[in-house]
């Protein structure tokens, strides 16, 4: 079993790594194709690992080498394959494995193809690290590396200039990838404390021996490693205040915002939540916070979507949505709903992202949803699963998201938060209305784009090949809830509700009401051409157009005075105090050898004079420590 | 009666007196004298410490540095005659294509 | 008592022909008063009871060493003084006075312990030259004939930087042609 943990875990490095070799050259075929197959291997290793967990329901566990081994700290580089690493194992290799066929296509014309590849695996790699570590040092490894590979995928069009915050909100990619990379650190700083403070009281990070042990702490001190990793979470999962980011992740190429910053890494955060189970589970009180903040981002998050124009941004602000989804199921100590949600939600979500890619190439990378319209004519499959996707992340009946994200609404009114169900279930609402409005914006009513001068065509055969399984998945997954329940409670804890019957039916009935009725006013009033534009001007929308104000605050409130400190801290303490000092160590240092270099005149009777006066310090020192006196 | 430490006294006198020599000088073979008496005198601490402790491990050590100062002469000279040709002048101060 | 007032003339003479040869501004005086200073040093040895070692000081010293300088202050003209005017005197004696003074500190107080024990003690009724003959063939026997074959090594190397292009004179070229010279 061993031989597919590595083969699963090994072949997405191999494939970076060949596509690495080939990193500055100019596009070759060969290195998509190969990193597409070792993602297959990958993936097929991934499933049969999936087989065999089921089958005979144990876990494997692996050390491949001692990482660190300090004094009393013992890191092993272990691994483990149990009910909940293999499903986000079988999740991520199958979407990173469809991206990477679907990217061959979408990156066709970029010059930095190779280089492409190369990241794109290297993310895989580390996510699988992450999610198959069985330590937090591992787990945290992969953690940074996802982190690092986001960075450099988000910034992959560097050569972009920055512009001001009315033409892009988030200026260039460069600037993009910087803010995702420094808001990460923020957040992983708390994680790292968390961490600290983990080993700290029990003495070990190895998952099975710090959740042994962590029933035994004070629970004070479990609250606040809880709060401290679930800040690490937060940034990895864009929750507010560090939400920021993901939106203007977007600038990266839309395979990465399908596969990054939708399905896997963005998830990490709430896999971490899932994975720590037994921390949380034994207080409530910050798990409630957590689902707080999740229903707050929910609700937040989809009101932003409701006003944008940029096509990626609304999905973007989408999953930011959706992840406010999962921390409730999670906070509210339903795991396994959250895995489950996760997992759906990955499928469809990055489906939604490679049908905005083909639209972007269709409109020649143009993002404005109001400059489309009517392309359902021209690409008809795209239009299609497009809209499968928006049923799903609607939680229409039959699609994936109608299984998930009802079964979020009942945990939170099942748990009796009441509050916290009206908020997700207006949220609902709101995702059913933008994700129509974005389809009846880009696919129906005017034909818009004409005006423009775009001429829109549908994408290769293989790119709509690579998205075909996950429109199956996002039609068909929701099925499955059933035995991934009874998979994932082996090793998760098992969520009981108490309201049964009619009230059930009567929530899923309300559910599927607002949501239709989301839909319904989205199609109604976007195929009359849509709202006025009398809107605009009013409060709410200014509001909502600029995400609460929040990226101006952040930048007046906290970059501007840290720029300020900084430049203080250059001018003012670094040049004439750390700077001095070190220049003036130099100085004395030089000044002196110059003085002293006198010494060396080259002449017989100056340095026999030199030779005798050590001749005396040495007698001096003679006589001094001469042992009889 | 003379003790032991006459004979140092004296070594240690006449090894100064080398030393002045040594510092002093800017003649090159001068500088040959002065060195000789630092052996010299030496040799003179080395007999006497012999005599006094009864052991003649002293006067050999005196004996070999006799032998050396003897090479050191011949090898001195013949590098002297060298440097002589070559540049005219045994003054030491002539000597310093080694300055920093 | 005559062996105080053996040493205390020879220190005296010791003394003043070594003053004489650091102070002295002719170089012919110089060496004159080294060789006179080497024979007196010789009777401290006889003194010590090294008679071997006094007679080896007089041969090699004054027989070859001294007969050595004179060839070479023959060869380097040195009958016209160098100047010597660039050294502070003060700082030179200074120097000297001090190193002087501490080692007579160091020699004076007490340090050498009794516990010191003889290697090769002398033996009553065996004569010096015989004792230091009988240890230098038995323990010694290797250094001795380093020592042999090192002033071997000084002689012929004496004789070849001596000899080597005495007809022509290396001041007038540079070290492009004696490199050139060399390689021929």
């Amino acid at each position: 079993m061993e031989k597919y943990l590595y083969l699963a875990l090994f072949s997405p490095l191999v494939g970076s790594l060949f596509a690495a070799i080939f990193g500055a050259q100019p596009k070759k075929l060969i290195t998509g194709i190969v990193a597409s197959a070792l993602l297959f291997v990958s993936l097929f290793s991934s499933l049969y690992l999936l087989g065999y967990v089921t089958s005979t329901g144990n876990s494997i566990h692996v050390k491949l080498f001692d990482w660190i081994s300090v004094g009393g700290l013992n890191i092993p580089f272990g691994f483990v394959v149990d009910q909940v690493s293999v499903i986000m194992m079988v999740t991520v290799t199958t979407v990173s494995a469809l991206v990477h066929v679907y990217s061959i296509g979408y990156m066709k014309y970029d010059e930095g193809f190779n280089r492409f590849f190369s990241y794109l695996s290297a993310f895989v790699f580390s996510m699988m690290i992450l999610v198959m570590s069985d330590n937090f040092a591992g787990l945290f490894i992969g953690w940074e590396g996802v982190g690092l590979c986001s960075w450099l995928l988000v910034g992959f069009w560097y050569k972009k200039p920055d512009v001001t915050r009315d033409i892009n909100p988030s200026i260039s990619p460069s600037w993009a990838a910087n803010e995702a990379f420094i808001m990460n650190r923020i957040a992983d700083l708390g994680m790292l404390i968390g961490i600290f403070l983990i080993y700290w009281n029990t003495g070990s990070l190895q998952y099975n021996v710090v959740f042994k042990d962590v029933s035994a702490l004070n629970i004070g001190l479990v609250s606040l490693i809880g709060i401290f990793l679930f800040i690490g979470a937060m940034g990895k999962s864009a929750q507010f205040p560090l939400h920021t980011w993901l939106a203007d992740a977007m600038e990266g190429p839309t395979p990465v915002s399908a596969l990054i910053h939708a399905a896997t890494m963005v998830t990490a955060g709430v896999y971490l939540v899932i994975r720590a189970n037994p921390i949380y589970s034994s207080i409530p009180d910050v798990g409630l916070l957590i689902a707080t903040i999740g229903a707050f981002v929910a609700v937040f998050a989809a009101s932003m979507a409701l006003v944008n124009q940029d096509l990626k941004r609304i999905i973007a602000y989408s999953t930011l949505s959706q992840l406010g989804y999962m921390f409730v199921a999670a906070g509210l100590g339903a795991y396994w709903i959250a895995l489950f949600h996760l997992m759906t939600h990955a499928f469809f979500k990055a489906l939604l992202f490679l049908g905005a890619g083909n639209v972007m190439h269709a409109m020649d990378d143009e993002l404005n949803i109001f400059k489309m319209g009517g392309l359902a004519k021209t690409m008809k499959w795209t239009a299609i699963m497009m809209i499968i996707a928006s049923l799903a992340l609607a939680g229409i009946y039959p699609f994936a998201g109608f299984f998930s994200k009802d079964k979020i609404l009942e945990v939170a009114f099942d748990s009796e938060h009441y509050l916290l169900w009206f908020m997700l279930w207006l949220g609902a609402g709101m995702t059913a209305f933008y994700s129509f409005r974005l389809v009846m914006l880009v696919f129906f009513g005017e034909e818009r784009y004409k005006k423009y001068g775009f001429h829109p065509h549908e994408a290769y055969w293989y790119m709509l090949l690579a998205m075909l399984p996950l429109a199956i998945l996002a039609i068909i997954s929701g099925f499955f809830e059933e035995s991934f329940e009874h998979f994932v409670t082996m090793l998760l804890p098992e969520y009981h509700f108490h309201v049964h019957g009619i009230t059930v039916v009567a929530l899923i009935g309300i559910t599927t009401l607002i949501a239709l009725s989301g839909i319904g006013l989205a199609v109604y009033k976007y195929s009359r051409g849509g709202f006025s534009e009398k809107w605009k001007d009013t409060f709410v929308y200014k509001l909502l157009i600029n995400q609460y104000y929040i990226p101006i605050i952040y930048e007046k409130f906290f970059s501007k005075p840290y720029a300020e400190l900084s430049r203080i801290a250059w001018k003012e303490l670094d040049l004439r105090v750390v700077d001095a000092t070190v220049d003036f160590i130099a100085n004395v240092i030089y000044k002196t050898g110059f003085k002293g270099r006198v010494v060396q005149s080259g002449n017989l009777s100056k340095m026999l004079k030199w030779m005798v006066i050590g001749l005396i310090t040495l007698l001096v020192l003679a006589i001094v420590y001469s042992p009889v006196r | 009666m003379i003790t032991l430490s006459h004979y140092l006294v004296l070594s240690a006198i006449l090894f100064c007196i080398g030393l002045v020599g040594i510092l002093r000088r800017k003649n090159l073979l001068m500088l040959f004298f002065a060195t000789e008496m630092l052996l010299n005198a030496v040799n003179i601490g080395f007999a006497a410490i012999s005599k006094y402790y009864m052991d003649l491990t002293g006067q050999l050590f005196a004996f070999f540095i006799i032998a050396i100062a003897a090479s050191e002469v011949a090898v001195g000279l013949g590098l002297l005659i060298i440097w002589y040709k070559r540049v005219g002048s045994i003054d030491l101060d002539t000597m310093q294509s080694m300055h920093g | 008592m005559i062996e105080a007032i053996a040493f205390y003339t020879f220190a005296t003479l010791t003394i003043a022909m070594f003053t004489i040869t650091v102070m002295s501004k002719n170089a012919l005086y110089a060496m004159s008063a080294l060789a006179a200073g080497m024979i007196f040093i010789s009777g401290f040895f006889f003194l010590l009871d090294a008679d071997f070692l006094g007679v080896v000081q007089i041969i090699v010293y004054t027989g070859a060493v001294m007969a050595l300088y004179a060839f070479g202050m023959m060869f380097f003209d040195s009958t016209k003084d160098v100047k010597e005017n660039n050294t502070s005197n003060k700082v030179v004696f200074l120097l000297s006075g001090m190193s002087a003074l501490l080692l007579v500190v160091i020699f004076v107080a007490p340090i050498i312990s009794d516990k010191v024990q003889a290697l090769y003690p002398m033996k009553e009724g065996i004569g010096n030259a015989e004792a230091v003959g009988i240890v230098l063939f038995t323990k010694y026997l290797v250094p001795f004939e380093v020592a042999a074959v090192m002033l071997l090594v000084a002689m012929i190397s004496g004789i070849i930087m001596a000899s080597k292009r005495m007809d022509e004179s290396l001041t007038l070229k540079d070290d492009d042609e004696i490199q050139e010279k060399a390689v021929q």
